[in-house]
């Protein structure tokens, strides 16, 4: 069975233009968008802020770490509209980075000796 | 009967738009391309046995602008896709171009960046700081690069009547590769320059 037959079967639209009525009316208003790029500002003002405080290192990678998750988040889920979208789409892209992950514990742990 | 042509042409075997498809698979190799630079300057941070170090060259105030900048930039270009959505074409060349405008910028922090640092002692060859930070946001600033000109196609196309909101989905695919190269920056920002062991 195709997706498009499981889809059908499902009672979910398949003709694009109606498809793209019932997305774009899930999507955000503009007002929305402004208040997530402030939000966007705000956070990042907040990680410089941090760089110049004399804070643990590891407190600071992890405060830093977790403000870029934020952001990362915010702009894949709102701007990129992987909250509204099908989720295949957060499926194919979260793929590309547990890939992307998975390449870089395999070349550091080559690198460390702990895989020859 | 138009309907049936609708039908006839936009339905797909994935009952998803195969452009949409295509760009978000483009998208998840990217993010490949990507994490294998990142972690090649992961790996091989604080390696470099001659100078110049990233704590001598790297000015966050300056970078802390650009990352800034191209954030911002994000912002208008989901604005430019909200206005086509609801058939504002004028709204949506201004965002576009405001888009392009302050892509450009970024792009000229960066060359201003890579002069800076090549006058202070740092190529290509110098060090691995140098190899893996050219590479790496050099490579960025080619996707931003190329981003800037698939906008100010859009925008002349547009300006030719080219873009209607019909057409809505051709600038909300310029807009999720333009938001990749966002997120990548926000990830090379904080992993680069605001984390230095």
């Amino acid at each position: 069975m195709t997706l498009a037959e499981y889809r059908k079967k499902r009672g979910e639209p398949l003709i694009r233009e109606d498809a793209d009525d019932a997305h774009d009316e899930k999507h955000p208003s503009a007002l929305e968008y402004v208040q997530i790029g402030v939000i966007l500002a705000i956070v990042t003002a907040v990680e410089v802020a941090l760089y110049y405080l004399d804070l643990d290192f590891t407190l600071l990678v992890t405060l830093l770490c977790m403000l870029s998750v934020v952001k990362f988040g915010l702009v894949v889920l709102w701007f990129m509209h992987l909250k509204f979208d099908t989720s295949l789409f957060a499926i194919l892209f979260g793929s590309g980075m547990v890939l992307s992950f998975a390449v870089f514990i395999v070349i550091v742990a080559v690198e460390h000796g702990s895989l020859t | 009967m138009a309907h049936a042509a609708a039908t006839d042409h936009l339905e797909t075997s994935t009952g998803i738009d195969n452009k949409k498809l295509l760009m978000w698979l483009f998208l998840a190799s990217d993010c490949l391309f990507f994490g294998a630079f990142i972690a090649a300057y992961l790996l091989y941070r604080g390696r470099s046995v001659v100078g110049p170090y990233p704590e001598d060259l790297f000015d966050i105030p300056f970078t802390s602008v650009s990352a800034f900048v191209l954030l911002m930039s994000s912002v208008t270009m989901v604005l430019a896709l909200a206005a086509i959505q609801r058939g504002n074409v004028r709204n949506m060349r201004i965002w576009l171009l405001t888009t392009a405008v302050l892509g450009t910028l970024f792009v000229a922090g960066q060359v201003y960046e890579f002069t800076e640092f090549h006058h202070e002692g740092l190529s290509l060859s110098t060090n691995l700081f140098g190899t893996t930070f050219y590479v790496l946001t050099g490579f960025h600033g080619a996707h931003v690069t190329v981003g800037v000109f698939i906008l100010m196609s859009m925008f002349i196309v547009s300006m030719r009547g080219g873009i209607q909101q019909k057409d809505s989905l051709t600038v909300e695919l310029a807009g999720l590769y333009w938001h990749f190269v966002d997120i990548v920056w926000i990830v090379i920002f904080t992993l680069i320059y605001l984390i230095q062991p």
